[in-house]
């Protein structure tokens, strides 16, 4: 994974401090162009990977970035599977099994309830797999080393504790489309206790890591503790904690933590986006030497 | 260890089972559902027991608490029961379809002492208590008026048909989506009495209102007004903002942003007034936002369920959301949809 990953938030107004500045950026980016744009800013930055979640709205970014092959030559995205609110708006209207119906595709669910309940052995792991193809459909052709369980999923399966829809992502992942799995969290040393537990090593874990403490859930000591002395390969999101810590301050704390393999950020404007990337390159290679 | 089962894992009980889950106080004793694809997943999928009768599951796991999840027309009959077993009982919003079975309900649970709390999970969010503790230290004044805005996607086309688009099973805006913010203004401002005005305007669903227009004032005579959209995709989830305006200044609070306009320097003799200064103050939610040992959704879903335990152990006093307040939420419910008729 690239040092820098860029983030999508912004581009669908998903702001974890401010409803206000939420709208501000729908109205922005109303349209693909817009999106299309700063994307090519954060490339001109040297920041080539895109971690994204499956909006619809991502599916016309897919179209540009396939009929652009050499602009493009390079540029990675990382899915991040589902876009939860599509389903949970869904799960309000049809319920539960209303949903799954609606969703998982093909007559799969019709050959569920032929013939009653009883009678059916009940493969929830495949309707999963299923799910996840239709989900990865608009980014066929596209490279996507990594792909992410959102962080609503990834916990709601931690907090229920299904070791098995775990494994099972893993290694559809893995086997099937060739790439490494990830998982978002809000609750980063549970959930790697849990993975471990269920057999993954070393997984890639994206979450919640700032100056703040902001969203990580059993603490920043435990979560510190965690990236010195365990094995995984940790994404820190929201290390500016949503805009309320001066830029300089939070990622000069990031740099310094040890077993951060990557940082992912979002941001609007060009000069926020270079901000950030150069301060990131400026703190690396201060804490690279201070450590020689 | 406090024992805990679950009746109702729909959307909002399979959330709470996640969070009990990884509760290290809880053990979770069971799950009862009557959907029979749900109890399957979770039987195969995890090391919950799963019932599809609730009552075998009280008799067999003897849970100390409950939490209840199920649509609301069930509410009063299951809480009751549950009370009545001697169990301490989470509910979610709104409490009753009538208010009389809340009144009734809140008695039971009294007399027999028992920890009882509603799903307004709004009073767990540090925005809102922060409003919360400077209107009551006064710091805008004598308070004048009040408007609440709530809006959200969950009704934006012609169609739906499931208990929340029937009046009589406690669908609609009014009780399944305006509760929350009525429920919050009692909290922030003063309770409710008194309805001077309101529509109730369906725009998509037929059957039941889409949004809820009202006028209102509160029993110390506070006026006030709210406008509640559930029908307003130009909003990703539900927002819930209260504007409140008062003889030193005005709070405008949503979940995630509190704005507080001071007309004067704070005379801060208590020193509980820091880092606020005349004119406009501009706080986040991560200004408040307490850790919780498991997040999921927002901090305010775990910090209501830990409440609840607590309050269980007797560990903290059982004031937050009890059924006694989600009653007079009831009550004002009551109030705007017999104004409409």
């Amino acid at each position: 994974m690239k040092r820098i990953l860029f983030g999508d938030n912004q581009f669908f107004g998903v702001n974890h401090v401010s409803d206000e500045k939420s709208r501000a950026q729908a109205i922005r980016f109303k349209e693909d162009t817009a999106i299309l744009n700063t994307l090519d800013k954060a490339i001109e930055s040297g920041v080539t990977t895109f971690m994204c979640t499956t909006h619809d709205r991502i599916a016309p970014l897919c179209d540009a970035i396939r009929q652009n092959p050499e602009k493009y030559d390079g540029f990675t995205m990382y899915p991040c599977l589902p876009y939860a609110h599509k389903y949970a708006n869904a799960v309000t209207e049809l319920g539960i099994v209303g949903t799954l119906k609606h969703y998982v595709p093909g007559n799969f669910f019709a050959s569920i309830f032929k013939g009653g309940f009883a009678f059916v052995s009940k493969d929830y792991i495949s309707m999963m797999e299923l799910m996840i193809d239709a989900e990865m459909k608009m980014f066929a052709g596209i490279n996507t080393p990594v792909i992410f369980l959102q962080n609503v999923i990834t916990d709601l399966l931690l907090g229920l504790g299904m070791k098995d829809f775990f494994r099972a992502y893993h290694s559809y992942i893995k086997h099937k489309y060739n790439a490494e799995p990830g998982y978002i969290t809000m609750n980063m040393p549970k959930l790697l206790d849990f993975l471990e537990s269920a057999g993954i090593e070393n997984p890639i874990i994206c979450s919640s890591i700032n100056i703040d403490g902001f969203r990580m859930s059993g603490g920043k000591d435990l979560y510190e503790h965690t990236l010195r002395n365990r094995n995984l390969r940790a994404i820190a999101m929201q290390v500016l904690s949503g805009g309320a810590t001066p830029p300089q301050k939070a990622i000069e704390y990031i740099c310094s933590l040890p077993g951060i393999e990557s940082i992912l950020f979002g941001a609007s404007s060009k000069a926020n986006i270079q901000e950030t990337v150069s301060l990131i390159r400026h703190y690396d290679k201060q804490f690279q030497f201070s450590e020689l | 260890m406090i024992k805990v089962a679950l009746i109702g894992a729909g959307k909002m009980g399979i959330s709470h089972l996640a969070i009990l889950g990884a509760h290290p106080e809880v053990e979770v004793v069971g799950v009862a559902d009557t959907t029979k694809m749900v109890t399957e997943v979770l039987s195969k999928y995890t090391n919950f027991q799963c019932f599809s009768d609730y009552n075998k599951m009280i008799e067999e796991e003897r849970p100390d608490a409950v939490v209840v999840a199920v649509p609301t027309k069930y509410h009063a009959s299951l809480v009751e029961k549950l009370l009545n077993e001697g169990i301490h009982v989470f509910v979610e919003k709104p409490f009753c379809l009538s208010v009389n079975d809340g009144i009734a309900l809140t008695k039971i649970a009294t007399e027999k002492n028992l920890v009882n709390q509603v799903g307004y999970h709004n009073k767990f969010i540090g925005t809102f208590l922060e409003a919360k503790r400077l209107i009551d230290q006064g710091a805008i004044g004598e308070i004048l008026h009040f408007s609440g805005d709530m809006n959200g996607p969950v009704v934006i086309k012609q169609k739906q048909n499931n208990w929340r688009s029937k009046p009589e099973e406690g669908g609609g805006c009014l009780m399944d989506y305006a509760a929350h913010l009525i429920d919050l203004i009692n909290y922030l401002v003063a309770p409710i009495a008194n309805v001077q005005g309101a529509i109730l305007k369906s725009f998509y669903s037929g059957a039941v209102e889409d949004s809820v227009f009202s006028l209102l004032e509160t029993e110390n005579h506070i006026s006030g007004v709210i406008n509640v959209n559930w029908s307003d995709e130009t909003f990703r989830k539900m927002s819930t903002e209260v504007t409140i305006i008062g003889t030193q200044g005005k709070i405008i609070v949503d979940a995630t942003e509190l704005k507080v306009y001071f007309k004067n320097e704070i005379n801060d003799n208590t020193n509980s007034y820091k880092n606020y200064t005349r004119g406009w103050n501009i706080k986040h939610i991560n200004d408040f936002s307490e850790e919780v040992d498991f997040y999921l959704r927002g901090e305010e879903y775990s910090a209501q369920m830990d409440h609840f335990i607590k309050a269980v152990q007797q560990r903290v006093p059982n004031h937050i959301n009890n059924f006694e307040s989600a009653a007079q939420t009831d009550y004002v419910i009551d109030l705007i949809r017999n104004f409409n008729n």
